[in-house]
């Protein structure tokens, strides 16, 4: 894949089919997502349809579950199950598709939806790797909204006390939320001081839309020892069309006739840009 | 009571054996490894034991995480709070995403006479058995424990066992424990009532058959340990055989043994079915002996009630 940033506007043109197709999905967060899933899928993570029961590689745990169309649209496009049946099926009726991450599906670890589990668990996943000297790594993505729930912050304290290097956790940090601005909500404008805090290694990435610094960030995470790291992705929800970016209606909304014809537009613009770069 | 050692212990002694052959078996607490017997077991054994602070959530979740990476979890935390803090994290992470994680609720029930209802876990057995893919178990002694800790460790899915804190008289032998998984066990068979208990309500229950039998009137007694899945056809015997059913539990009067059995008898051999539990409020302070007799859960209360109702 030469051009990943060029691809994740086909990705995400093929996200908003799904959505449309089924009626119903979290948007805004597939867009702002969908970057570092590609950067771990396709620039880090050893894990693909070949491997993927092999028990040295590498763990992922959507944890933002709500963002699984962002997540179904990679995995597709890494081989675990065909896009086009993705896109005709999901969320429709007896559908293995559904709304949210379910591991009977090949390359998904686990099921998740409710937010908070996906750190803890991928500590245990972590803990499992030390002991059985392992050199696999674990990585999970949490939304911002998501760091309101206590479990997020047991699971920092657990990390941070067994100093699992080998443990990776991404902030997918677009600062909106279903009911507006994070900072309105539950303010926590702080992460870069609170995971320090709990002895994790943090690297702040400026632009989490950019493959590019999302790549290095993780290069960067593979070489801290002795303590996880945290990846605040500073990413912008909607990311892709202007119909959509940082509006907090877009969280969970199926576009319009007149809005999907602006939004593909405005995602081949971003490719054709990409492509000549 | 002639016998000292709690069904808490009981697990531990079976899972500091099979860990010297099964480097496999992860043991983890919650600041909870000395009221969960495990103290000897993460002297011994510190590899395979991981202590997680008083967070029952992280608890479960990292069980999950570990048994998907091919570990076999014990997560030992009073049943008060594994069953009710932790609840989203069983249901989810244990349950829904099929992990092979043992949830082991100790100081269960009103093990914790004293301490009020926020250390009681009367709601467990209707809480866990209310999510799909997730076994409950409520062992009667310390034998039958250890035959279910090995049967456990036979096979890869979730389950939630409850025991209690303090050590029960037991109901069989080293030697003399027939178990079968997911089966009851036929403690004595009678045509006038069935007793079906679970856990700790297990031995009062068969001491009652015994008071019954001075008056003349024969009991069943069935050892219900496997609460879920349920042994409908132990059941549907036992009723079938008798006149009147009489279930009996250390858990809230909904959704526990009781309301199951009654399922079962409504549908397959309709007859009277009724159920000894706990009340539905804040139980009455006392040791464990003193609420039970206070609320008719020993074999006089079982005997008694037994005997109207077949009368």
């Amino acid at each position: 894949m030469e051009n990943l940033t060029a691809f994740s506007f086909d990705l995400r043109k093929k996200v908003v089919e799904m959505i449309r197709e089924g009626g119903g999905g979290h948007i805004g967060g597939d867009m702002s997502v969908i970057d570092i899933l590609i950067t771990l899928y396709f620039k880090q993570m050893n894990i693909s349809p070949q491997n993927m029961d092999d028990p040295d590689r590498d763990r992922f745990v959507l944890s933002k579950g709500h963002s699984v169309e962002a997540y179904y649209a990679v995995l597709a496009a890494k081989g675990f199950f065909p896009m086009e049946e993705v896109i005709a099926n999901f969320s429709k009726f007896g559908s293995k598709y559904i709304g949210h991450p379910n591991n009977k599906l090949p390359g998904i670890e686990m099921n998740s939806g409710s937010l908070g589990h996906g750190l803890p668990v991928c500590i245990g996943m972590a803990l499992a790797g030390k002991m059985d000297k392992k050199d696999y790594r674990v990585y999970t993505v949490m939304g911002d909204g998501e760091l309101a729930e206590g479990s997020v912050w047991e699971g920092a304290m657990a990390a941070g006390h067994y100093k699992l290097d080998n443990l990776c956790a991404v902030i997918d940090r677009n600062r909106l939320q279903i009911s507006g601005c994070t900072e309105d909500v539950m303010a926590h404008d702080s992460q870069i001081e609170r995971w320090k805090s709990f002895g994790w290694h943090v690297v702040n990435v400026e632009n989490g839309n950019s493959i590019e610094q999302l790549n290095a960030a993780f290069d960067e995470a593979k070489a801290a020892k002795g303590q996880p790291t945290l990846v605040l992705a500073n990413t912008t929800k909607g990311f892709g069309s202007s119909v959509m970016e940082n509006k907090a209606g877009w969280h969970h909304h199926v576009p319009s006739e007149e809005e999907y014809t602006q939004i593909m537009a405005d995602l081949d613009a971003r490719k054709e840009a990409a492509l000549h770069e | 009571m002639s016998n000292k050692i709690p069904n808490r212990q009981a697990i531990c002694e079976v899972l500091m054996d099979k860990v010297q052959t099964d480097k496999d078996i992860v043991v983890l607490c919650s600041d909870s490894r000395g009221s969960a017997s495990m103290t000897p077991f993460a002297d011994a054994f510190p590899d395979n034991f991981i202590e997680v602070g008083i967070a029952e959530q992280n608890l479960v979740s990292i069980s999950a995480g570990l048994a998907k990476c091919g570990k076999k979890p014990f997560a030992a935390s009073p049943a008060c709070f594994l069953s009710t803090r932790s609840y989203e994290q069983a249901k989810v992470d244990c349950a829904y995403s099929n992990t092979n994680v043992t949830l082991i609720g100790i100081s269960g029930g009103i093990s914790y006479g004293a301490l009020g209802m926020s250390h009681h876990s009367a709601q467990d057995i209707a809480a866990m058995s209310a999510i799909p893919n997730m076994r409950v178990y409520l062992p009667s002694d310390r034998h039958q424990t250890k035959h279910l800790i090995e049967a456990l460790l036979k096979d890869d899915k979730p389950a939630y066992i409850r025991v209690g804190r303090n050590p029960v008289e037991d109901i069989y032998t080293e030697e003399d424990c027939p178990f079968t998984m997911d089966q009851a066990t036929v403690l004595c068979e009678g045509t006038d009532v069935a007793l079906i208990a679970c856990g700790e309500m297990v031995k009062p229950a068969k001491d009652a058959a015994k008071l019954l039998n001075e008056q003349g009137i024969s009991a069943t007694v069935l050892d219900m340990y496997c609460v879920k899945p349920l042994d409908k056809q132990a059941i549907v015997k036992a009723a079938q055989n008798a006149k009147v059913v009489l279930t009996i539990e250390e858990h809230a009067p909904f959704g526990g043994l009781g309301s199951m059995v009654s399922q079962v008898v409504g549908e397959e051999c309709p007859r009277t079915v009724v159920n000894l539990a706990l009340p539905d409020a804040p139980v009455i302070t006392g040791t464990s002996k003193e609420v039970f007799d206070h609320y008719g859960l020993n074999a006089e209360g079982i005997a008694k009630k037994a005997a109207e109702l077949v009368k």
